[in-house]
């Protein structure tokens, strides 16, 4: 692809992503949190980001596959364990977050 | 809401309570994915100024590395385009479960700015957060966070950049794991069953569709693991409600 070919994809994709954003915004004040359809729109938010997370971690694409499955699997319960463990400095989302994250690090190190 | 509420004097306190919870973990995840993303970026081809200038422009980094893949792989413009805007329509529900938690008279004029700093890790921390404080402050405490956000990950992608090729791989995949990772422990803290449920199908629906077509499993995720996980709790309510009120089931 061209320089110019590279910069009319980046506009296209900026003003694409942007208008979700823009009517987001247009749309909201239509909506009360009370509501049904806000309850819907909620479960489409938070199903949207679980699909797009279980993808990253299950089947990832790019130098995360070089992370085995296992290694993966392994990373995320143990960083779930950490998470749900009410220890006042070592539970929690940090150290959660930074196990996780070391623990895949450190097992492409060793192996 | 049983929870203590967080006391601002004023929304100058509020934003800047917002910019310091941000600089915190969230800022600190989009750092390092932006980090990822710029070694990315380096690793197959692409120049700085585009790299960096897809974190300015578009700052969803789904979509910046669906971009870059396509770039690289030589896609024409409008598909590559395209595709980074099908994975970006997760900001629409995002934006209209977040905004309508904040009063029309106390929301910002520069609103339509203000949403392009959005990014899905604000979003998750202001559901999570918005309960604990007044309507009030809620927009200067988003834009604090937000602000947090955007401001980290600019710099974060022109080092990772730079960074790339030397930087040993165990840590560059340490990094590009800390974005999933985090999306995946703020689910623990998601309360609603409603919303719980969506996270169960939507990992179920979007896994599914993925193997068959690839390009459309966020869509599908949100709606139709999102549609069937909120019918499935308004039957459940509606159940629980008839027995309480002595009917038949």
């Amino acid at each position: 692809m061209s320089g110019e070919q590279a910069l009319l994809g980046l506009v296209i994709a900026a003003l694409g992503t942007y208008l979700w954003r823009f009517l987001g915004v247009a749309f909201s004040g239509r909506i009360n949190t009370e509501s049904e359809v806000f309850r819907w729109m909620s479960c489409v938010a938070y199903a949207m980001l679980a699909g797009l997370v279980a993808r990253i971690i299950l089947m990832p694409i790019g130098l995360l596959e070089e992370a085995s499955l296992l290694t993966r699997i392994s990373a995320v319960t143990l960083a779930a364990g950490v998470m749900l463990w009410r220890h006042p400095r070592f539970g929690g989302l940090v150290p959660a977050l930074i196990l996780g994250c070391v623990f895949v690090g450190g097992v492409s190190a060793l192996g | 809401m049983t929870e203590a509420r967080w006391q601002f004097r004023s929304k100058q306190e509020a934003l800047r309570r917002g910019l310091r919870d941000g600089i915190g973990v969230p800022a600190a995840v989009l750092f390092a994915g932006m980090l990822g993303f710029g070694a990315l970026g380096h690793s197959i081809g692409l120049s700085l100024a585009l790299t960096g200038s897809t974190t300015i422009f578009m700052f969803a980094l789904p979509g910046q590395i669906v971009f870059a893949e396509m770039v690289a792989l030589g896609a024409s413009a409008w598909l590559a385009g395209l595709a980074a805007m099908i994975t970006a329509a997760r900001f629409l529900p995002m934006t209209l479960t977040v905004l309508p938690q904040i009063p029309a008279e106390h929301q910002s004029r520069f609103r339509y700015l203000t949403v392009h700093m959005l990014a899905l890790t604000s979003w998750a921390v202001a559901m999570r957060d918005f309960p604990k404080m007044e309507p009030q402050y809620r927009q200067a405490y988003l834009i604090g966070m937000s602000a947090a956000c955007y401001g980290c990950a600019i710099p974060g992608t022109f080092i990772g950049y730079l960074l790339a090729g030397q930087v040993p791989v165990p840590l560059t995949l340490a990094l590009l794991f800390v974005n999933p990772l985090f999306f995946f422990l703020t689910f623990f803290e998601v309360k609603p069953v409603a919303n719980r449920l969506a996270l169960v199908f939507g990992a179920a629906v979007g896994l599914s569709v993925y193997v068959v077509f690839p390009d459309y499993s966020i869509l599908a995720a949100g709606a139709v693991g999102g549609s069937l996980a909120y019918g499935l709790n308004r039957w459940r309510e509606q159940r629980t409600q008839a027995r309480a009120d002595g009917l038949p089931r």
